[in-house]
């Protein structure tokens, strides 16, 4: 949100608070007293201008759902976890972080790298799709075989989650 | 092979490798895999394996839980706990592992869906990062005694990474605003570990599939502070840290039109040559900050016996 923009009240969600305290991780959002720690203990937020901690918490406390499920900033955070051990409120800062991003993705805004991720994880057991000339290799290097992803008994396990059916859309 | 091998039975882990290792870091790997065999830790191969879930957090917690308690039910069949060499996978499965243990709504929620996969968790197993593995474990006296090759005189700084011990109420390894681990770790081999300015910077990994400049940013300030600091090298016990700031640094070289030079060593590289490994048995040779002055200097150390 630029510092000039005044929030409609049609785009304000007043319940929006307990829909993120519902979600693990996002328990502690009403702890917050804007002391700033997050932000200014932040390694993102000191290279990025988009990425404040603070004002993440700030919006999510005043129902700015949209503002923060449709931004990109929201992704930026690097789950370092400097914030959530610093916080003198015990608010879990990167875990409601995550549990905003994970009720955006639920709305399905969901990052490309995300998705391409996910379904590297289903057909491999990998997050990453490592080339089989790397995996021969590795007998070259004295290492053994590497353990293979059971592709279809990953999938069993995830299939009936919500998130399974939002990327299928 | 080197060293007396005791309580071989005490020391068996099976061995969760992850997904950036095989696919970039293979120096890591290899260095682990000799260090610990030499210690006597034994190592037994996952039967299948799947990403421990970390990256999929972000979209869904439920989906990394999932991930996470399908390796721990695969390695509670084999009767094993679990050592991994990333972090970031032991912060990610101690996590899940200790919520699952102790909350038995979410634990029924979660085998249901294992269930389908004909899997089930049930909190038998305990899951330890390589570092809490060599300290708790193996223990600095013995390491101590599998020196033969005492680093003195190299001066190295420590980067011991975020997940290592954060969030510090989960992980209950060590102090994430003072880590002395990896610095108890480096210290008995003989180097020297010298502090920095910011030393518990992150890194920035993983944010970089999102912004891949950021890190850049991250690295070079590490830099510039070990440099600083006179450390001749960096070492880490993180694939993705160790990624960042050698596979990163030509590119923040050439980025910000500076030269730092800094070899970026994984613990079980340097351990392994104060161990009496050579740099290939070691995997130096994957490495993309050439480290010839280090290993130069070390090979030139006479050993002890």
């Amino acid at each position: 949100m630029s510092e000039n923009e005044v929030a409609k009240p049609s785009r304000i969600d007043p319940k929006f608070r307990y829909e993120v305290i519902k979600v693990p991780g996002g328990e502690n959002l009403l702890r917050c007293f804007q002391c700033g720690t997050c932000t200014s203990d932040c390694p993102i937020a000191r290279f990025n201008e988009e990425y404040r901690p603070r004002k993440i918490i700030r919006m999510a406390q005043l129902g700015l759902k949209d503002k923060i499920v449709e931004s990109d900033f929201l992704w930026l955070c690097a789950s370092c976890f400097t914030c959530t051990d610093r916080c003198p409120q015990g608010v879990e800062v990167a875990s409601v972080i995550r549990a905003l991003k994970n009720i955006a993705a639920k709305e399905g805004f969901i990052p490309q790298i995300f998705k391409m991720q996910l379904s590297n994880v289903i057909k491999t057991g990998y997050v990453y799709r490592i080339p089989e000339s790397r995996i021969k290799r590795r007998e070259a290097l004295g290492l053994p075989p590497l353990p293979r992803g059971n592709s279809e008994n990953i999938t069993k396990s995830i299939q009936k989650l919500e998130i399974m059916k939002i990327l299928e859309e | 092979m080197r060293g007396l091998v005791i309580n071989m039975s005490e020391n068996k882990y099976m061995i969760f490798l992850g997904c950036l290792i095989p696919y970039r870091v293979s120096s890591y790997e290899i260095s682990a895999r000799r260090v610990l065999h030499n210690l006597g830790v034994e190592l037994v191969e996952m039967p299948e394996f799947n990403c421990c879930g970390l990256p999929l957090e972000p979209i869904s917690h439920e989906l990394a839980l999932i991930l996470s308690a399908r390796n721990i039910a695969i390695a509670e069949r084999e009767g094993l706990n679990i050592l991994t060499l990333c972090p970031g996978c032991s912060g990610t499965l101690k996590k899940a592992n200790r919520a699952l243990k102790e909350d038995r709504a979410l634990r029924e929620e979660i085998n249901k869906h294992l269930k389908e996969a004909g899997l089930n968790f049930e909190g038998s197993i305990e899951v330890k990062h390589v570092s809490q593995v060599l300290l708790e474990d193996v223990g600095l006296d013995k390491i101590k005694k599998s020196v033969v090759r005492p680093l003195k005189g190299l001066i190295v700084a420590e980067h011991s990474g975020c997940h290592l011990s954060r969030p510090k109420k989960y992980i209950e390894f060590e102090d994430p605003e003072n880590p002395k681990a990896l610095r108890m770790l480096i210290e008995v081999t003989g180097a020297k570990c010298v502090e920095y300015m910011d030393e518990t910077e992150c890194c920035g990994a993983t944010v970089a599939g999102i912004d891949d400049k950021i890190p850049l940013y991250l690295v070079r300030e590490k830099l510039s502070h070990i440099k600083e600091a006179g450390a001749e090298a960096l070492v880490t016990i993180c694939p993705s840290c160790h990624l960042m700031y050698d596979a990163n640094q030509i590119r923040v070289e050439r980025m910000f039109g500076e030269k730092y030079g800094i070899p970026v060593l994984h613990y079980t590289q340097l351990l392994g040559l104060a161990i009496g490994f050579s740099p290939k048995e070691l995997g130096f040779e994957e490495l993309r900050v050439k480290p010839t002055k280090v290993i130069d200097y070390v090979l030139g150390i006479p050993a002890t016996s």
